[in-house]
């Protein structure tokens, strides 16, 4: 978390699965090592001995009881914004290699 | 009818109560204006007349067989266009979803819907709610109705601005680092977060699900707090949805609640450097506020300025893995130059993500990445701890509601702070501590700037403690003089 460390965008665009060009890099790079310097600022608090707040208050996994959800979502619904559908099921392009 | 379009939700719920107008009256009232001036100020991304009417029928005829659903049976509301309802579309304000259309309904709408009110239109925000400005709008900016070349905040911009231009009688936004206040503040009207956990959130399209909250926007504190009364419930869709009583808050209100207690201001947020003219209006308000009984202790929020790291850091965090759901698969923009599934992923959120949302999904899977994890998002964490004890050792000293400044400065220019990111953010630093730490806060018009421009007073309250925080936010507006003091939109 020091100053000197220079963000490689081009990794931290894979991670994000975002497709940036050579102008957005040069850009987001230049803007997030600036705010990343101003985060810097947390580098100098004493947080020895403080827990973790994942939220404000304290929360509890919640367990469904035993019983049947209630009604599910259609087919229908479920797929009426899929971008390509065919037989009730989503269209993508091909997953698996041929052998 | 012309004077209707600016009455309060309590005054119309008794007008129709009383048979003075009907519901498809007060609707048409709300459509015709919006149709002549929205075109200036751009709140709506999508209106459904018909549908409205269609609500407003059903409203009427309730009341002629002499039955109604409550104070808000036939009262037209607004929603955030990233609040769900089944059949209409939701864009989030963003080309991904531009052709969404909901497959169902949110808890808090089924809420509204359940005491009869009726849904007119979607409204305008920063894409995916990330933002301060409404700028961040795939879809063009909405326009601050008190000057149409000013911002009017965000990210809930089009819900603050269609309840000051009254074309609608009241709004739903929401609010994760203060995009529920801060536009409220801008646009000279009423804007309330409740405490995490009291609205549910099934329905409302997730930025960072630890600090999201809907809330709502109105043009009096009553009126807000019968919105509130009518959308908040135990939600057991929501997960964080927290199981407590909801009072009705808006026929509980104390006018009377100053007289006797103590309010704390911050020193934090009262900086040097702070724009004169809010300076001026918070000390003058809260002047107003002694003279009227209650005693102002000067406090302490030590870690406050750490807030927009920290807030920065947690909310891109999980927005980054939210975010990761709109990937061209399922139900959101698909790129058709996509060579394999992995390309179909980048492209497709190449093209439907704005700069701003790319910009913060980046930030957020930095700080999650391998070897800067600890470094930031769980330090980050721990300052979130550090935030929200301060507020509660400040209310553990018998302060009964900390006030503030909502934003540090009244509406800027369009175009102003687009070219540097980290000076928007900054502009949400009297907000986001109350998000971190999972308070209520509430927004109250109480000046008008030199150049005529609203100017908000920041109460937040106790955890749960809505009502407290709703009664001194009414005696504050009484003092204010603001109530029905609204943009002269022609």
């Amino acid at each position: 978390m020091s100053k000197t460390d220079k963000i490689d965008i081009d990794y931290v665009a894979k991670l994000a699965r975002i497709e940036l060009t050579e102008a957005e890099k040069q850009t987001y790079s230049a803007q997030l090592g600036q705010i990343l310097e101003y985060f810097d600022k947390l580098s100098k608090v004493d947080v020895s001995g403080v827990e973790a707040s994942a939220h404000a208050h304290a929360m509890y996994n919640v367990w469904r009881e035993g019983d049947v959800p209630a009604q599910p979502m259609s087919v229908e619904k479920a797929l009426m914004n899929a971008p390509a559908k065919r037989l009730n099921q989503i269209v993508v392009p091909k997953v698996v290699d041929e052998a | 009818m012309s004077d209707i379009a600016f009455k309060s939700v309590k005054e119309l719920s008794d007008m129709l109560a009383k048979g003075e107008i009907s519901s498809v009256e007060l609707t048409k009232v709300y459509i015709e204006r919006t149709a002549a001036l929205d075109g200036k100020v751009h709140a709506f991304l999508f209106k459904d007349e018909r549908l409205a009417l269609d609500g407003a029928e059903a409203s009427d005829k309730r009341r002629a067989r002499g039955e109604t659903l409550g104070a808000l049976d036939g009262i037209p509301v607004a929603l955030k266009d990233v609040i769900a309802v089944e059949n209409q579309p939701l864009t989030c304000a963003s080309k991904m979803l531009e052709h969404y259309v909901s497959p169902y309904t949110a808890t808090s709408v089924k809420n509204l819907q359940s005491r009869g009110a009726v849904l007119w239109g979607r409204l305008n925000m920063d894409e995916f709610a990330m933002g301060s400005s409404c700028e961040n709008s795939a879809f063009g900016p909405t326009h601050n109705p008190w000057d149409l070349s000013r911002i009017p905040g965000g990210s809930s911009g089009g819900s603050a601005a269609a309840v000051a231009a009254c074309f609608c009688a009241c709004s739903l936004g929401s609010d994760t680092g203060g995009s529920i206040r801060q536009p409220a503040s801008l646009c000279g009207v009423v804007g309330m977060k409740p405490t995490y956990g009291l609205v549910s959130r099934y329905g409302l399209a997730a930025f960072a699900s630890s600090l999201d909250q809907i809330g709502p926007f109105a043009r009096t504190v009553q009126d807000a707090a019968m919105l509130l009364g009518a959308v908040a419930s135990y939600d057991p869709k929501d997960s964080t949805s927290v199981n407590t009583p909801i009072p009705d808050y808006a026929a509980n209100l104390d006018s009377n609640w100053l007289k006797g207690k103590k309010l704390g201001l911050p020193k934090e947020y009262l900086p040097e450097g702070l724009d004169t003219q809010v300076r001026a209006a918070i000390e003058k308000s809260v002047e107003k506020c002694a003279a009227a009984g209650a005693e102002i202790v000067e406090i302490s929020l030590p870690h406050t300025e750490l807030a927009i790291p920290v807030y920065y850091i947690i909310a891109t965090a999980e927005a980054s893995s939210n975010l990761a759901r709109y990937d061209g698969v399922r139900y959101t923009h698909r790129s058709d130059k996509a060579k394999d599934i992995v390309d179909l992923y980048y492209k497709s959120r190449a093209e439907g993500f704005g700069e701003e949302v790319k910009r913060r999904i980046i930030l957020g899977s930095y700080v999650l990445s391998s070897g800067y994890y600890d470094a930031y998002y769980l330090r980050a964490q721990k300052v979130r701890t550090l935030i929200r004890r301060d507020f509660e050792k400040v209310f553990e000293s018998g302060i009964d509601a900390v006030v503030a400044p909502t934003s540090p400065s009244a509406a800027f220019k369009l175009g102003e702070k687009m070219s540097d990111p980290l000076e928007m953010y900054l502009n949400d630093i009297f907000t986001i501590n109350v998000n971190l730490a999972g308070l209520p806060g509430i927004s109250v018009p109480c000046a008008l700037s030199s150049e005529g421009l609203p100017i908000g007073f920041q109460i937040i309250g106790k955890p749960f403690d809505e009502q407290n925080l709703f009664s001194c936010a009414h005696s504050c507006e009484e003092l204010f003089g603001m109530r029905g003091v609204l943009p002269n939109l022609q």
